[in-house]
């Protein structure tokens, strides 16, 4: 049979290209733009060209924040995705304690950032916030605002309390997933619980822990709103993340053209390592057992 | 061997389970047919010991093993999804009960590979089973069951999930695979068709409770009730009140279906007669015959048969046709039924046929 072509199709797609391109494409198209461009207010701009990656890619500053970024991130994960998966397990697969529980978890998820974050800012504030008192009441000297290590604690103890929810519920639509035949089955076989966990439940979640991850990485990498309320990157720039020295840059400084390189290397870099994880976990997943004979 | 006595389950004040008495030999081959939600799975996981029953006893090898733990017990089973450890090749898949059994390497791997042979797994013994069409995934469930070498083995409906040519064939090895092996093999599932074509001994289950067990094709031929005829019976049976009197049936509009000779001997009263849809003719079939008047509801045609859904004194009847019919809906058709074909049951919906049997003998003695 003859394939008919129809141009009518394009049509019907134009308003969705239309929409893509004012959103996404030509807002990156000036990115790219300003990138390459040095200027001076009164809309002069200076071809430059790979100048201000040169700079940039071997600036200390931009190291900084991005090991910065990559500790927090990794740490988030090493936290939230176990802790996630514990408490989705822990979760009650029927009854009345069901709603409850997916109520309970999806509320940290409803909370604006900045909501978030002035709620943790007040929360851990040693004079009138509760865990700031208490924490100084026990004689932990907690005081976000000049000790690093507090601050790190905060903002990443926020970041779990905001999102781990978001890996519970994803695990917990994974575990519901799967037929009670496995578990029968998995009885019958007299498999002890830690083998139901390996064998039947984590492949089982294996694509939602997937998209888990993914998501908790490329979010946690961009992260600006919760630590520019809490610490507004300090104390000194102990959590500068790029995001917030990205704001700097472009909005604070008015560097256009550094800001856009390095608008331009943040967004690779999220992207290579969303690409690196998408292709180690898939690869994870589809990774065969040895059998008796090769072992 | 297997055998429950007076077992009942009972979930949240619903009765699953109603009273069951069934003893199933080793070696054997049996069947529990019945429609969706009738207790079948319900009763496997009693056989299992998934579910400890309400009341009753269950026993293996006359030992009592109510209430003890699946998990001691020696008991293998196949579903109606493809259970497989998702993320294990099917040799370990194959393997994981020999594992736990704490089996020798080159032990296991000799029955890895036996089993894996037998279910035509070879091939695909170093995949995982997501990467298995259907048919591959329940051969490798299958033979993780086979390998266990398991006192009791519970299919619940294998191969419902599978297409027509994959059942055909698993249909035909499984009797002869498990049989071998000595085990008591339970199976269940909704076709009767399945039921005939596997053969050994069916229990027909209905609302919880086994409204008949014995050899699979007695059972069919001679169901003790209206249920198990029922049960029995794909499609539907036909089902007709009659009025004896003398050596003849009256319908509800009069008409009159000569008694067979056998029939004859049955007290004068009202009687529920039923009769299988490839016993409702829609062209004279013998002289003795009788005309009834009918309307077509739906006709459908499977290609090498056509089913005729049609009303007939009230009745919705289905009448089963070889070949290609073509009839119009809503069209009046005449339709032909023998009373010789005729299952009787009085109006409890017991079956007469004894009746009529015992007074046979009796006169032949």
């Amino acid at each position: 049979m003859e394939k008919t072509v129809n141009n009518k199709a394009w049509f019907m797609v134009l308003p969705v290209l239309l929409l893509v391109a004012f959103t996404a494409v030509i807002p990156l198209m000036t990115v790219v733009n300003y990138a390459f461009q040095d200027s001076f207010g009164n809309n002069q701009f200076f071809w430059v060209g790979i100048e201000w990656f040169q700079e940039l890619l071997a600036s200390e500053r931009f190291h900084d924040a991005l090991v910065r970024n990559l500790i927090f991130s990794f740490s988030i994960l090493a936290i939230e995705i176990p802790l996630g998966i514990g408490i989705a397990l822990c979760m009650p697969k029927k009854g009345w304690g069901v709603p409850v529980c997916l109520v309970l978890m999806a509320l940290p998820l409803l909370v604006p950032w900045n909501v978030v974050g002035t709620i943790w800012q007040v929360f851990g504030r040693a004079d009138i916030g509760l865990l700031g008192y208490f924490l100084n009441l026990i004689g932990i000297n907690y005081n976000y605002t000049q000790d690093p290590i507090a601050a790190w604690a905060t903002v990443i103890v926020m970041d779990v309390w905001h999102w781990t929810s978001l890996v519970v519920l994803l695990c917990y639509a994974g575990l519901v997933s799967i037929p009670e035949a496995y578990y029968q089955a998995a009885r019958i076989d007299g498999a002890s619980r830690w083998a139901v966990f390996r064998y039947i439940q984590l492949p089982k979640m294996h694509s939602v822990l997937l998209i888990a991850v993914l998501l908790r990485f490329m979010d946690s990498f961009m992260i600006y709103t919760e630590p520019f309320v809490v610490t507004g990157g300090g104390p000194g720039n102990s959590t500068t993340f790029l995001s917030i020295d990205l704001v700097k840059m472009a909005i604070g400084q008015f560097d256009l053209g550094p800001a856009a390189a390095m608008s331009l290397v943040y967004f690779l870099i999220i992207l290579l390592f969303s690409w690196v994880f998408y292709t180690v976990m898939n690869n994870a997943g589809a990774e065969k057992k040895h059998y008796a004979g090769e072992e | 061997m297997l055998e429950l006595r007076g077992v009942s389950k009972t979930v949240d004040g619903m009765d699953h389970i109603r009273g069951v008495s069934l003893r199933l030999e080793s070696g054997s081959l049996n069947v529990l047919l019945g429609p969706t939600l009738s207790g079948k799975t319900t009763l496997m996981r009693l056989m299992a010991g998934l579910d400890t029953p309400t009341a009753g006893q269950v026993l293996v090898n006359g030992q009592d093993m109510t209430g003890v733990s699946v998990r001691k017990r020696d008991v293998a089973m196949v579903y109606q999804q493809f259970i497989n450890y998702p993320a294990l090749t099917v040799y370990e898949n194959i393997a994981s009960p020999l594992r736990v059994a704490g089996l020798k390497r080159d032990e296991i791997d000799k029955q890895v590979r036996k089993a894996a042979d037998l279910m035509k797994l070879t091939p695909y013994l170093e995949r995982t089973p997501l990467n298995l069409s259907g048919g591959q995934q329940q051969r490798t469930a299958i033979a993780r069951a086979l390998v266990k070498g398991a006192h009791l083995v519970l299919m619940d409906e294998p191969l419902a999930n599978l297409d027509y040519k994959l059942r055909e064939e698993l249909r035909d090895e499984l009797p002869k695979i498990f049989s071998e092996s000595g085990a008591v093999f339970v199976y269940a599932t909704t076709e009767p068709t399945e039921a005939l074509l596997l053969g050994g001994r069916t229990a027909t289950l209905h609302e919880g409770r086994v409204s008949q067990f014995g050899d699979t094709i007695d059972v069919y031929r001679n169901p003790q009730d209206i249920v198990t005829a029922q049960t029995f019976s794909d499609p539907p049976l036909n089902l007709l009140g009659l009025t004896k009197s003398g050596g003849e049936f009256r319908t509800s509009n009069g008409t009159v279906i000569p008694a067979s000779e056998e029939e004859k001997r049955l007290p004068d009263g009202h009687y529920k007669v039923g009769f299988r849809p490839h016993h409702l003719y829609l062209q004279r079939p013998s002289e003795d015959a009788v005309c009834l008047p009918a309307v077509v509801d739906v006709s459908e045609i499977t290609g090498s048969e056509s089913f005729i859904h049609l009303t007939c004194l009230n009745h919705r009847w289905v009448a089963l046709e070889h070949g290609i019919h073509n009839v119009d809906v809503d069209a009046n058709i005449d339709v032909y039924v023998d009373a010789k074909n005729f299952m009787i049951f009085d109006d409890d919906g017991r079956s007469v046929a004894s009746l009529m049997n015992a007074s046979h003998m009796a006169e032949t003695a």
